[in-house]
């Protein structure tokens, strides 16, 4: 049986009835059409689904939409809206971060998430903190390239 | 995939989702974080009538500490744990571990108290409380129960849960100055199950470890304590220690390590574990 939720998506509220099997990612691109959050694996592993939830990056396809009432949600389209990572988005541009694209919009979210814990990250920790998004194009080394640049260039900018 | 459908309630108190356990005991899963559920359910591994939703239990969500005792709530976070000033002075072996677990987006939702009740073989954070002795509290229709980890897990994804029942927070006491701690693990890629891991708890004085237990997981259906090997360890005696693996563990073998591979980087990780240990008193 649906059920009704009411959540706040990109700041916008939304008011739905939904299956209860129905995950976040589905209920986002589905109902809201909110296609910039990509289904990969749908059990967990490929991140391509990384969506905010409470300000908090997780698998859009180990959420299920029910869960999410009376919770704020941020996608791929809102966090690019607001500019909030407009500089990492050139930078994966600049430094061919991305071919496909596909994994790109959980890419993205995840190392925005890293930068704003760890403002100063080596390549490693950048690697270890991407693991859990596959990319099956780039070979991740300009990927973690474009994530130093973004923290470098923030560093710079705050002096 | 996508799951089987199911229906979805999310009680407001422990006494509420216990009712509701009692009355669908058979047909219904309590779902806390939902990161080993919900990949079990889309992959149909499993297709429960009835989701019991208790992650919004914000009383079971803490981390706390007495005079030499931790206390954690079932509902607290791994990322909870990860940042945690208190973990990380009081406990910083789970602080250890915890980095092991999976990745970041997997950590800000899963909970402490649902890989507990889970019991993967491979995990790292029952072979945390096996090391760590610890007691794992649990509420049912039958009243409360505190539960010795050493008893808790009992098999591949089995425990000493009763049907109806609902893990609540674990206590790791005698902690202290003297406590000491090592961790290790081998995957096949960052985030993944282990093919062997290590937990290491122990007591140190000046000259030698004592009170040394050694959790082992990847090994065998459940987490396991080696020891002989401890006792060889708190003896001071590494390589009686390597050589007694023999005969603590029995490893499994499967498509990732055979048993005499694993039973090899068994004792790598003793090595390893120790070695932390030494550096953490350095």
């Amino acid at each position: 049986m649906n059920q009704p939720i009411r959540l706040t998506v990109n700041g916008e509220l939304v008011t739905a009835a939904v299956a209860p099997r129905q995950h976040l990612a589905d209920f986002l691109r589905e109902t809201l059409g909110l296609t910039g959050t990509h289904i990969g694996c749908e059990h967990g592993v490929c991140g391509a689904c990384s969506v905010r939830l409470d300000g908090a990056v997780v698998r859009g396809c180990l959420v299920y939409a029910v869960q999410a009432d009376g919770a704020r949600v941020d996608t791929i389209e809102g966090v690019s809206d607001s500019g909030e990572i407009a500089d990492l988005q050139a930078a994966f541009a600049t430094r061919n971060a991305l071919q496909c694209g596909y994994c790109t919009p959980g890419m993205l979210l995840a190392a925005q998430e890293l930068l704003l814990v760890n403002a100063a990250p080596d390549r490693e920790t950048i690697r270890d903190r991407l693991s859990g998004n596959y990319c099956r194009c780039t070979g991740y080394h300009a990927i973690v390239d474009a994530v130093e640049a973004t923290a470098r260039a923030r560093a710079e900018a705050k002096r | 995939m996508k799951s089987a459908a199911f229906d979805y309630v999310r009680p407001g108190t422990l006494e509420q989702a216990l009712q509701i356990l009692s009355e669908r005991a058979e047909g219904a899963r309590v779902l806390a974080g939902g990161q080993s559920l919900a990949p079990a359910l889309n992959l149909r591994l499993a297709a429960p009538e009835l989701l019991v939703d208790i992650g919004g239990l914000a009383q079971f969500r803490y981390i706390e500490e007495g005079a030499d005792a931790l206390r954690i709530g079932a509902l607290t976070r791994h990322v909870d744990v990860e940042r945690s000033e208190i973990v990380a002075r009081r406990c910083p072996l789970l602080s250890r571990a915890i980095a092991h677990v999976a990745h970041p987006a997997i950590r800000n939702r899963g909970t402490l108290g649902g890989s507990l009740a889970l019991a993967d073989p491979a995990a790292e954070l029952p072979a945390c409380m096996l090391a760590l002795d610890a007691v794992i509290h649990v509420a049912g229709p039958g009243g409360e129960r505190r539960i010795a980890a050493r008893d808790f897990f009992q098999g591949v994804f089995e425990t000493a849960l009763r049907p109806g029942e609902v893990l609540t927070g674990v206590e790791i006491g005698g902690l202290g100055p003297d406590r000491t701690y090592g961790f290790a693990e081998l995957s096949r890629r960052r985030g993944d199950f282990a093919i062997v891991g290590l937990a290491l708890a122990a007591r140190r004085s000046s000259t030698a470890l004592s009170d040394v237990r050694l959790a082992f997981f990847g090994v065998a259906d459940r987490p396991v304590l080696a020891r002989a090997a401890a006792s060889a360890l708190g003896a001071g005696d590494m390589s009686a220690a390597r050589a007694a693996l023999a005969t603590d563990l029995k490893p499994v073998s499967d498509a990732q390590a055979s048993s005499a591979m694993r039973l090899h980087l068994a004792g790598v990780l003793l090595e390893r574990a120790f070695n932390e240990t030494l550096e953490a008193s350095a």
